[in-house]
């Protein structure tokens, strides 16, 4: 359980509290750029970071990215993931847009 | 080689699998005198098993399977002070899945749940806070559980919830760290490790000088490893090439996500919301020095040990394993999970006795998943 996963920051949602957009394998979730975060916020976006329990932890490339998202669904992780964040969303009682759109 | 073929590039995995088997053979490692090599993450054991790299590589390599999976070290009282704290009737509790099957001595969270308390598993730390924030009249608490990859996660939330005055959320903390369990165990005189394979992500956010003791101190070489099979299988090579050649070294092979110093920021907020506790007690390891977190009081607010009076060293400590359940002695390497007599039998991924069955990052779960498997397609093939 102390895997990341990778995400695609796609926009930022709340500048003063550093949080983003990620599309994770399809699904939509926001994420903390706590972890990550440079004076230029906008610079993130479209960048790929490892996810953790709902925060960016660490910047990677595509082809890292590719890669480990790659080893993670060996292992069965990245269903799990997946499977965590709808379960989250449904705890907290919002719809997780794209969730429909399954993996990739 | 009947797994080589899954790996995204054989042709390499192949390559440094030649490269294995000629160091074992040079430093003369056998199946009956074995070098030992410890994986500590959870999740290079789950790999480990999954792509075979036990079976490919040569006889003369033993893998351990480390402390690095959370819920497998959970003790089984830390579950019971959960439900406690889940059955009162303000709480919504809530966790990351992972600890909802993990057997407690009279429930666990998952039997509480179906009884009526209200436990909901999350996502994220941010998601219990949300929670809070849409049940004012509610007391909200985490179960902060996890390893320095995951820490950060609560310490950052807990100073989210204190800038905006969340008063009715709470974190009841068992964060644990991984160095302090690699020193007791190359303290225990039975123990007898040759090197480490380090955690990946973890390393990411500690950077690789809390390893530095290892190398230094006990003058045993440990690689920070990646998750690919081919990252594992060239981490194990540069284990063997440091035992080859007589060196103690922290080595990084995945350097393209670990930062030498790790993250500053996760760094920053842990420090600054937590502080060791002088000891903690680990399922099958026992206590273990400044292994344990807590929260420090400047955030007293947001402790639910101190909100509850419910949390380590409020009531007994150790509690008894279930009869039969060898989880200690297979943590500890005494034991592989099959010699233990519950296995397969009274302890199994649907019904799990012990906690090394319950997580497929568990010794036992891993063996069951893919030993099982293979063991009966053998017999099959017969």
């Amino acid at each position: 359980m102390c895997l990341g996963i990778p995400g695609q920051i796609i926009e930022i949602t709340d500048a003063d509290r550093l949080m983003a957009m990620a599309d994770i394998s399809g699904v939509k979730r926001e994420v903390s750029l706590a972890c990550i975060a440079t004076a230029d916020l906008q610079a993130l976006v479209g960048e790929w970071a490892l996810i953790h329990v709902g925060f960016a932890m660490s910047v990677i490339d595509a082809d890292e990215a590719a890669k480990t998202l790659e080893a993670l669904r060996g292992l069965g992780e990245a269903q799990e993931t997946l499977e965590a964040m709808a379960e989250g969303a449904a705890a907290v009682g919002r719809q997780t847009a794209g969730l429909t759109e399954g993996a990739q | 080689m009947r797994y080589v073929e899954e790996f995204r590039d054989p042709v390499a995995a192949r390559g440094v699998l030649r490269a294995i088997t000629e160091i074992v053979d040079e430093i003369g490692a056998t199946r009956e005198k074995p070098v030992h090599i410890m994986e500590i993450c959870g999740g290079h054991t789950h790999a480990i098993f999954r792509y075979g790299l036990d079976r490919l590589t040569p006889a003369g390599i033993e893998f351990i399977h480390g402390p690095g999976c959370p819920v497998c070290v959970l003790p089984m009282s830390r579950i019971d002070e959960c439900v406690e704290i889940a059955e009162r009737a303000q709480v919504i509790f809530t966790t990351f899945g992972d600890a909802m099957r993990v057997p407690g001595t009279r429930k666990s969270l998952m039997q509480a749940k179906a009884d009526g308390a209200d436990i909901r598993m999350v996502y994220s730390p941010l998601d219990a806070l949300e929670i809070a924030r849409r049940n004012p009249d509610r007391e909200v608490v985490f179960f902060g559980l996890g390893f320095e990859t995951t820490t950060p996660s609560t310490a950052l939330t807990i100073q989210q919830a204190a800038r905006e005055g969340t008063g009715n959320f709470s974190v009841f903390c068992n964060h644990i760290t991984v160095p302090p369990p690699i020193k007791a165990l190359l303290d225990d005189p039975h123990m007898v490790l040759d090197g480490f394979v380090g955690p990946g992500h973890v390393s990411m956010v500690i950077g690789t000088h809390p390893y530095d003791f290892i190398a230094r101190d006990c003058g045993k070489p440990i690689v920070v490893a990646g998750f690919e099979p081919l990252d594992l299988l060239q981490s194990v090579l540069m284990v063997l090439e440091q035992i080859r050649d007589g060196r103690a070294e922290v080595e990084n092979q995945y350097a393209r996500v670990v930062p030498e110093h790790g993250n500053a920021v996760s760094l920053a907020a842990i420090a600054d919301v937590y502080e060791p506790r002088p000891t903690f007690e680990w399922r099958g390891l026992g206590e273990i020095d400044a292994s344990g977190l807590r929260i420090r009081d400047a955030y007293s607010a947001f402790d639910a040990e101190e909100k509850f009076g419910v949390g380590y060293g409020a009531g007994p400590r150790t509690v008894a394993e279930p009869e039969g359940c060898a989880c200690g002695q297979v943590m500890t390497g005494r034991i592989k999970p099959t010699g233990c007599p519950q296995y397969g039998t009274g302890c199994t991924p649907e019904m799990p006795l012990g906690a090394l069955m319950v997580s497929s990052e568990g010794a036992c779960a891993a063996y069951y998943q893919y030993g099982a498997t293979e063991a009966e397609s053998v017999e099959a093939a017969d």
